[in-house]
């Protein structure tokens, strides 16, 4: 690979231009809710796009007491009259929506009891126009919401409103949540397709989670460029195209929004691994999650550094770790959730084995045919910001409850490419029964465990063992449905008031 | 393959013919009354394209035209042993469904003789692509069911039992219910000859590469920057209707087909590049990748690249496992040199430098480009749904230990981990 073209900038300046969610997931602002709006009457929805306040990465070098987020669907674009042209210039993902079409949930998984037209929201006339998030610290986010939806008046519908609760870090489940995240290179110091990048490196490209920058291939993404000669509102309003002239560019400094409401059945889970495992579930639940309870790894660390790891000691002994030294998969298994949901492999799966040897590589003559089938991490980040809802149960409590107090995920994470980032981990190596050469397992923690065209099972799980033959538990329940979804565009603060038409 | 041409006015009644021999959009009933693919035991893909190419456009970018370009019906079947053979039982087996299908084609008449005219439409490969040479659709079948018979036979608690008892136990078990692999018939001479001469070949064009290639490189180079530098790149985004025509027939299977048609670069400095690259890659296919991988990628089971229109136009067919997000990383990620040296002859492809650099590596353009020139796959069969390459290759793994007479304790327990 060649190594990235320095023109194209790397460095993310426009800092009061960057939406603060890309930079923080504000943990200390425990109280959040996510609104789904409709637009009711779009001039005053336009009115209040244009006026309300919205943090910026630069807002966060202060304290704030609260945060208001805002994104908006393609839908909600044409329904706030922004120009077509310019949503045409979004992903095509993006355009058609994530329940836009069967192919598209197909391969996310989203079929049977997961189908859109099961969802509580996100489909046909539930089908969101604008997100807003709103946080708060504790007990203050009452007033703020009251405050926000005042201001809002008749310009938007809440559709529905998404609460979250705090539960201190952790999911559902009772895992430590939120362990390992991309470290973003906000200053281009790195150039993306070095040799280095043969071995798993933490530390992405600032383009593969805001529009407008170099991304892992050294380009920029695709988004919406605007001729300013044509268009005086976008010469006024947009940051310049960095790559033509006399253009403006509506995707620059935002990103690509994906929102998935996945309900968690929290008894279901912690029975089923107690009846597979009855002297003590807590080491199945382990491997199945990848990770242990409070969050350490499967597998040894390694002595040496990772870019990008290690930001402080708490992280380094969680995360500096690549599954390189578990060859045979014995101590975190191949299927394991986070395991599939970040395999951290570099370029090449030997990693870095000399001018020689990185020829035969490539010519594919190296030993581990299996390690090789699974792609480079780099090209498949996700920049997760997520909250928990619901009550958390002590495994104790999960294991005797009898009825399901609903509880889940708001799954929500940035990228600046959906169909490469979010939609390849969902199909190729979440929902993927072919993921690593496995057969007839999907993802046992979010798995939809519908069976394959031929009848065969996907609901399996195996682990293998040093002693030969692998541990398996067969037909896992689901312990995970889809309750809703959809893919926003977070735009840059400047952005968002010239989408707003 | 058969190839044959079709009048534009009989393409909608022709796609409306195919489609009822599908299960899903695209996807091939075994048994459909047309042709009946499953009855064919030697067959391992096989599918129905129609090649109604979208980018004749392009050539405008060159100043030609190609105005009275023939929109190809395409017929193809990956099988084991002779092609010619598998023409002559598609001939004989499935007759009626043919004859209707193939009544579309310019020239065939209700009184063509149908084993005659497939034999002289039969159109050969420029280069193809098998993930393990002489693994059949038999081997296939055979080793999956071999592998579940294993997997039942399993104790449900193993127990501290040394790895090579609970072998033996397993060995017994299915030896005493079956089923058994039948034994391989032994590689054919005339194979193993025709190997040989074409390994004697390789070596041969490799010694006569050598001094040629640095006689004619630097003319060669300096005419191929020169035409690099100018090439028109042409990959807009493909409209999505369509990506929604070829969504439509994706992701039914763990494994997808892809055909791709385009104009080759006019003149005849990249037609012969391309041709004598294609020959080195049908070499090193022959050759080198035999055994589940092309350079670094392991998922492709059959591809092939076919000239058509006196070498005018390219077609790619291949099946590959996992969707097509998963492919386009391989094809970026791992083998883009590769792409580059074939595809980069192709009109509208991604600037290339020195035919190995840049090109695939500009992947939102590479991907447009793909999409682009991507056609709808009709009919699509698949003898063995549900396994991928990957899946294959362990099973053969499992019967050759099955077969093995003896092993140490520490195979038994890497044979064990299979199962």
């Amino acid at each position: 690979m060649a190594g990235a073209d320095l023109t194209v900038p790397g460095d993310v300046t426009e800092r009061d231009d960057v939406q603060a969610l890309l930079r923080s997931g504000f943990g200390p602002l425990t109280e959040a809710c996510f609104l789904l709006l409709r637009v009711a009457d779009v001039v005053a929805a336009r009115a209040w796009l244009a006026r309300v306040h919205v943090t910026s990465m630069a807002d966060l070098d202060t304290k704030q007491e609260t945060v208001l987020q805002v994104a908006l669907t393609a839908a909600g674009m044409r329904a706030l009259g922004t120009d077509p042209k310019v949503i045409d210039g979004f992903s095509a993902e993006f355009v058609a929506g994530m329940a836009g079409d069967a192919a598209r949930s197909r391969r996310l998984g989203d079929v049977g009891p997961d189908a859109p037209e099961h969802w509580d929201w996100g489909w046909a006339e539930r089908e969101p126009h604008a997100l807003v998030m709103l946080y708060a610290q504790p007990g203050a986010l009452a007033v703020f919401r009251e405050e926000v939806v005042g201001s809002i008046g008749a310009g938007f519908d809440v559709l529905t409103s998404l609460e979250t609760s705090d539960m201190k870090g952790h999911e559902p489940f009772g895992f430590l949540d939120g362990v390992s995240q991309p470290s973003i290179d906000w200053n281009g110091e790195r150039a993306p397709g070095s040799a280095a990048d043969l071995d798993y490196g933490n530390l992405i490209a600032a383009g593969e989670f805001v529009l407008g920058y170099r991304n892992e291939y050294g380009r920029l993404t695709e988004r919406p460029i605007v001729d300013g000669a044509q268009d005086e509102r976008a010469a006024a309003l947009l940051p310049r195209a960095a790559d033509r002239p006399n253009a403006y560019d509506s995707g620059r400094n935002g990103t690509y929004l994906v929102l998935r409401q996945l309900e968690q059945d929290v008894p279901g889970f912690w029975r089923t691994m107690s009846a597979a495992a009855p002297a003590n579930p807590i080491p199945l639940a382990e491997a199945v999650v990848g990770r242990r309870l409070d969050g350490s790894p499967l597998v040894p660390l390694q002595p040496q550094r990772i870019p990008g790891v290690g930001e402080d000691a708490g992280d380094r002994v969680r995360n500096q770790f690549t599954y390189t030294r578990d060859p045979q998969r014995l101590a975190c298994p191949i299927g394991a959730h986070v395991r599939r949901a970040n395999p951290r492999n570099g370029d090449m799966a030997e990693g870095r084995t000399g001018l020689v040897g990185q020829l035969l590589c490539t010519l594919g003559f190296a030993a581990d045919t299996d390690a090789d089938r699974i792609a480079p991490s780099r090209f498949h980040r996700l920049l997760r910001r997520g909250r928990e809802y619901g009550r958390l149960l002590s495994i104790r409590e999960a294991q005797a409850s009898v009825e399901h107090p609903p509880a889940g995920i708001h799954f929500l994470c940035l990228n600046a490419n959906i169909s490469r980032q979010f939609e390849f981990v969902q199909n190729a190596w979440l929902q993927g029964t072919t993921f690593g050469g496995l057969t007839g397992e999907a993802d046992p923690l979010t798995g939809n465990r519908a069976p394959l065209m031929t009848g065969a099972a996907t609901d399996e799980f195996s682990m293998p063992q040093g002693g030969g033959v692998a541990k398996r538990v067969a037909a896992l329940p689901r312990f995970v449905t889809v309750r809703g979804g959809g893919y926003f565009f977070l735009p840059g603060v400047r952005a968002l008031r010239y989408l707003a038409g | 393959m058969v190839a044959a041409s079709v009048l534009p006015v009989e393409v909608p009644g022709l796609r409306v013919l195919l489609e009822t021999m599908n299960l899903r959009p695209g996807f091939a009933d075994p048994d459909n009354t047309l042709v009946t693919f499953g009855a064919f035991d030697r067959l391992h893909f096989a599918r129905f394209v129609i090649l109604e190419d979208q980018t004749l456009g392009d050539l405008t970018a060159y100043g030609v035209a190609f105005p009275d370009a023939p929109i190809w019906l395409v017929f193809l079947g990956d099988c084991d042993g002779d092609g010619r053979e598998m023409v002559e039982a598609f001939a004989r087996d499935a007759a009626p469904g043919l004859r209707r299908i193939f009544a579309h084609c310019t020239d065939f008449a209700p009184t063509t003789d149908l084993r005659q005219w497939m034999h002289s439409h039969s159109v050969s490969p420029a280069t193809q692509y098998v993930n393990w040479v002489g693994r059949t659709v038999l081997d296939v079948c055979q080793e999956a069911a071999l592998h579940a018979a294993l997997r039942a036979a399993l104790p449900v608690e193993a127990g501290p039992q040394p790895a090579i008892a609970l072998r033996n136990t397993l060995i017994a078990e299915v030896a005493r219910h079956g089923p058994l692999p039948s034994p391989r018939p032994p590689t054919p001479l005339a194979w193993r000859l025709a190997q040989l001469g074409r390994a004697g070949l390789g070596v041969l064009a490799f010694l006569i590469a050598i001094p040629v290639g640095l006689l004619i490189a630097i003319p060669f180079l300096a005419i191929l920057r020169r035409r690099e530098t100018r090439d028109a790149v042409i990959a807009p985004r493909p409209t999505p209707a369509h990506v929604a025509e070829l969504a439509l027939r994706e992701d039914y299977d763990v494994t997808n087909q892809f055909s791709a048609f385009g104009n080759v670069k006019p003149g005849r400095f990249r037609l012969w590049t391309l041709v004598v690259l294609l020959w080195v890659v049908n070499l090193t296919t022959q050759l080198i990748y035999t055994r589940g991988r092309l350079a670094r990628v392991g998922t492709i089971h059959f591809a092939r690249w076919v000239f058509f229109d006196d070498r005018r136009r390219l077609l790619f067919l291949s099946n590959y496992d996992g969707s097509l997000d998963s492919y386009m990383d391989d094809f970026i990620n791992k083998v883009a040199y590769g792409l580059n040296l074939v595809f980069s002859n192709g009109i509208g492809y991604p600037r290339t430098r020195f035919l190995i650099l840049g090109g695939a590596e500009d992947e939102q353009g590479f991907k447009n480009y793909l999409r682009r020139h991507q056609l709808p796959t009709e009919v699509w069969y698949k003898a063995y749904p549900g396994l991928t390459t990957s899946d294959l290759d362990r099973n053969t793994r499992i019967r050759e230990g099955f077969e093995r007479s003896a092993m140490s304790d520490e195979e038994a327990r890497a044979w064990l981990a299979l199962i």
